[in-house]
This record gives C-alpha cells, sequence and structure tokens, in this order.
C-alpha cells in the first residue's frame, strides 16, 4: 500500500470506500478492508486474478450486496439514477427491441417512452446504433449487443458506470474497436467510470488509475497512475509509454498473484 | 453492415450449390403438405377396400362412405354436441388459464404461499379424473358445472407449473439491473417476470388446450347425460349402446378434428407472440 501515489489533480470525489469488507456464509473472505476513492469524471480499472473480489466490489458498489465491515459513501447522498451498469452478457430483454431495453431506466422511474424519446436516441447515437432502435437483441451482433447495453448504462446520464468484465466474451477485434469507442465516449460524456478487467493491456489503455487485486482473501495491493504524455487513440497502444505503463502494470499484478499463493 | 450483405445478395453469383439448396428447399415446403395429404388419401382408401373386400358389417365397421353419410344425416344431433363439448372445453381452458396463471403467480409472489399449496395442486393433478368425476357428479347439482369443473380440474396443471417455473427463470444479471435501477415488485412482475414467462405459459397452454378437451371428453363420458345437453363423447357413448357405429365415427372425428383445431390455434397465439424474439419460435435462414 505503500506505492499509492497521490492523485495529480483535485477533482472532487464522488464515492469513498473505507476499509470495505465483506465474508460470504461466515468464514469465506471475499473482500478485505478495501480503500477507493472515486474521483468525479475518472476512469479506474480494478485490475486482478478469479476470485480478488473485484466483482464483490462492484456488487457493493452497486448496492446488490452489503458490506460486512466498512462504509461507501456517496457525495451528497445517493439516488436512483446515480448508477449505470455493464454486465460481462450484454443482459437485455429479449422480448424488447434495442429503444425499448434502453428505456428501461426511465421506464422505472415512471417516465413515458415519448417523453424520453430524444434521450433514449441520443443515447443510441453515441454508440452508433441510432438506426437499429427497432431491430431485437436476437437480430445483432454479440459486440452491437454491448452497445445497447452501454446505451442503456448511459441513458440516464448517471454520475458512475459500473463495469464488470463488459467485453471478456467477445472476440479480440471486436474487443479493440470497443475500447476505443468507450475512450469517445468518456471524452464526449465526461462519465465516471470503475471497469472490471483482467487483462493488463486493456486496463492500461482506458484507465486513469488501475487498482491491482489480490486473491485469497481478495484485497487491493497496489495503485497505478496511468498519466501518459501521450493521447489516448488507437497510437497509444503502439507508443513506448504504453509498453512502459503495461510491463509496470504486468509487474504489479504478478506480484499480486504470487501474494495470492 | 446490412448494406454489403444486400449488395453480396443482389449481385447474380448464384452457384450450383446455391441453386441446388433452394430446389431442396422448395421440395421439402411441397412435400410437408402434399405427403401427410397422401396418407390420409391412402388410409381411407385402404380403409374402404377393407371394408368392401372383406364384407365388414357396419355395426362392426363402417365404411368412409357410411361415416360422411351418418355425419351429414346425423349434423342435426352432431352439430349442437360439437357446440356443448366445444364450449365446454374452451370454457374449462379459459378458467385453466385464469386459475392457473393467478396461481402462478401467487406462489412466485409469496414462498410461503408455494409452500403451503403447492402439495395439493400436485395431488389434485395425479388423481386420475375419472375417479373424482362421479363424486363431482354427487356433490355439484348443475352437471355442466360438475363436467367444467372436471375439464378444469385436467387442464390447469400445465399452466400453473410451466407458469411457476417461467416466473422464476428470469435472467439474474436482469434481476441485478431491476434492483439497481430500484424497481417495485409490480414492476419486476410485469417487465420482468411475467415476460420471461410468457414461453413457458404459452408451452402449457398448449398441452392445456388438449388436456381440457380430454377432461370435457371424460366428464360427459360419467355425466353429461343429465342436464346439460349431449356432447360429443356422450353422443358417441349413446350411439355405441346402439350400435350405431355411422354415428359413433362421426363423433369421434369431430372430437378429434376439435383437438386439432385447439392445438392449431394455441399454436399460431404461440408463434404470433413470440416470433420476433423467442429462438423457438424464430426462423433461421441456414
Amino acid at each position: 500500500m505503500s506505492s499509492v501515489k497521490p492523485a495529480l489533480d483535485d477533482r472532487p470525489p464522488l464515492l469513498t470506500m473505507r476499509r470495505i469488507g465483506k465474508t460470504f456464509s461466515g468464514d469465506i473472505v471475499a473482500l478485505r478492508e478495501m480503500d477507493l476513492t472515486v474521483k468525479v469524471g475518472e476512469f479506474i480499472s480494478l485490475l486482478g486474478p478469479s476470485g480478488c473480489g473485484k466483482s464483490t466490489a462492484i456488487r457493493l458498489i452497486a448496492g446488490l450486496l452489503h458490506p460486512t465491515n466498512g462504509v461507501i459513501r456517496w457525495t451528497g447522498g445517493q439516488s436512483e439514477d446515480d448508477l449505470g451498469i455493464v454486465f460481462q452478457e450484454p443482459t437485455l430483454m429479449p422480448w424488447a427491441t434495442v429503444a425499448k431495453n434502453v428505456w428501461l431506466p426511465f421506464r422505472l422511474q415512471g417516465q413515458s417512452f415519448n417523453s424520453v424519446k430524444a434521450e433514449i436516441h441520443e443515447a443510441l447515437e453515441l454508440v452508433g446504433l441510432e438506426n437499429f432502435s427497432k431491430a431485437y437483441p436476437r437480430e445483432l451482433s454479440g459486440g452491437m449487443k454491448m452497445r445497447v447495453s452501454i446505451a442503456r448504462a448511459m441513458v440516464t446520464k448517471p454520475r458512475l458506470i459500473l463495469m464488470d468484465e463488459p467485453f471478456a466474451a467477445l472476440d479480440e477485434i471486436t474487443r479493440l474497436k470497443l475500447d476505443n469507442d468507450l475512450l469517445e465516449l468518456k471524452k464526449k460524456i465526461g462519465c465516471t467510470v470503475i471497469f472490471v478487467t483482467h487483462s493488463v493491456f486493456e486496463s492500461v489503455f482506458l484507465s486513469d488509475r488501475i487498482v491491482v487485486m489480490a486473491a485469497r482473501p481478495g484485497r487491493v495491493v497496489r495503485e497505478l497512475e496511468i498519466n501518459p504524455t501521450y493521447p489516448r487513440d488507437e497510437n497509444f497502444s503502439t507508443s513506448t509509454e504504453y509498453a512502459n505503463y503495461t510491463r509496470l502494470t504486468s509487474d504489479a499484478l504478478r506480484e499480486a498473484m504470487e501474494h495470492g499463493e | 453492415m446490412t448494406a454489403t450483405e444486400s449488395t453480396a445478395m443482389g449481385s447474380h453469383s448464384v452457384d450450383p450449390e446455391e441453386v441446388q439448396r433452394e430446389r431442396r428447399a422448395l421440395v421439402t415446403r411441397i412435400a410437408k403438405w402434399t405427403l401427410p395429404s397422401l396418407v390420409l388419401v391412402l388410409s381411407i382408401l385402404s380403409w374402404h377396400l377393407y371394408v368392401t373386400i372383406g364384407e365388414v358389417p357396419h355395426y362392426i365397421l363402417p365404411g368412409p362412405f357410411h361415416v360422411a353419410k351418418s355425419t351429414f344425416e346425423d349434423w342435426a344431433v352432431l352439430w349442437p354436441a360439437l357446440l356443448v363439448t366445444g364450449r365446454l372445453t374452451l370454457l374449462a381452458l379459459a378458467m385453466a388459464i385464469i386459475g392457473g396463471g393467478l396461481l402462478a403467480v401467487a406462489f412466485t409472489q409469496s414462498k410461503w404461499a408455494e409452500m403451503s399449496f403447492f402439495p395439493y395442486a400436485v395431488i389434485l393433478q395425479v388423481t386420475p379424473v375419472i375417479a373424482i368425476a362421479p363424486l363431482l357428479q354427487i356433490y355439484v347439482d348443475s352437471a355442466f358445472i360438475a363436467a367444467l369443473l372436471c375439464a378444469w380440474i385436467v387442464a390447469f396443471f400445465p399452466i400453473l407449473s410451466n407458469t411457476t417455473i417461467g416466473l422464476k427463470s428470469a435472467d439474474h444479471n436482469l434481476r441485478d439491473l431491476f434492483t439497481i435501477y430500484g424497481a417495485t415488485r409490480g414492476q419486476r412482475l410485469i417487465h420482468l417476470d411475467m415476460p420471461s414467462a410468457l414461453p413457458f405459459f404459452l408451452g402449457g397452454l398448449k398441452i392445456a388446450g388438449g388436456l381440457a378437451l380430454i377432461g370435457a371428453v371424460v366428464a360427459e363420458f360419467v355425466i353429461g347425460r343429465s342436464g346439460a345437453g349431449l356432447g360429443l363423447a356422450a353422443t358417441l357413448l349413446e350411439a355405441s349402446y346402439r350400435f350405431n357405429f355411422g354415428r359413433l365415427y362421426a363423433a369421434l372425428i369431430l372430437i378429434s378434428l376439435m383437438g386439432v383445431v385447439i392445438f392449431a390455434i394455441t399454436s399460431v397465439i404461440s408463434h404470433l407472440i413470440l416470433r420476433s424474439w423467442h429462438e423457438s419460435a424464430v426462423r433461421r435462414d441456414h
């Protein structure tokens, strides 16, 4: 924990986790003493081997689980439209069209389709699917389904978007494309993202900060600031700076894996 | 993406393999209708030949023309009977849909209700309806209502059990999503559980349609002669007592036709509802 660097800018915190622990069925420690401060506009990756508690952390932040110890505090309190989430599967309702799927967060707030039509269209436009609003999920490719899922997570303009290994099930080409698109999107709407991944390359490419976690018990072992001088675009992934960050992150991950055994 | 695909399809390069594939598809489409029709015609023909060549008396096995004649001549008896049985079946099915559906919702909304009552729904189901029918006849004054209850008992269980499974089958990530967005119980039921249950419910409906008819026939055999007027099954039974085999076969064919029609209707309903999204109803191009 000594290697935690101070944040480079003084953006206000959005969410703070203090000494968060989660123990399942009395004796399985999924997460131990996790500290994390998420700042507004930040892109954070939780990186680690399976069993390191990164998905547990996401579920705790989402309020799907309650911590055994510690507190999670939202700056200014939490309301229902603070969160968007993207799972590993697209998790779309097969019986509803693309537009109706994106409508879901609004619908559950009691807003009619017509009153939020513009927002839905805008979200679909952001992910490049404005022409597919009447299609059913089964007519779309895996990557397109994922885009719908992202559009749904963004449509309410939530303060925080959680992504739990969203592109893990996709092929390499689609994944690279979506990584690029995600950066574009973040530039456009400036959202705060917590991204769970087990890919070093993906985490370096996308993140402002990487939280390296270890397993058994799940815990945070390192935090790495990724602050390249290079603009983040497709060329970034071939730069020496990127390579250096990747090496650094890989080392941290290897260390974490050794700790875990 | 679609643009490139459509230009590819629009070009004239159709290879022999594709031509053959399309021809095979066409042959399959035609055979799908002609083959069963042919089997029907051949069966009727051999039935006719067997009866005429073997000189089988009509009170043992009437020939197809005899049955056709009976159907025509006895139409004044058969048609009202068809209405009685049809009404009984449809009412029982409607009650099964309402009862089974509501009970399934109650069971999934309250674990306690399910624990308390599900075993009795099973007992009701596994007890042969033919054993309950005479009791119903004794305890229920109206013969029609007794028959209706009888058919309902048989028909409601597949709807109940299928819908119950369906209501529990929603994707767990979608459940989490609904939790995150603060969905109420009602919203969850209407927007998540019910659509997820729809394919299961429709599967149950197809089974229940057939069972409602079976229940109606059984009820008529046991109860139907009193009060409610004669249904097809009761007509069939009576015809058998009188060795009127022409009418018996006519009634039998009508019952069987009713079963086919009910199955066809429920299948079409199911297809129309599911065709745009459910794998079972989606037609694959390749």
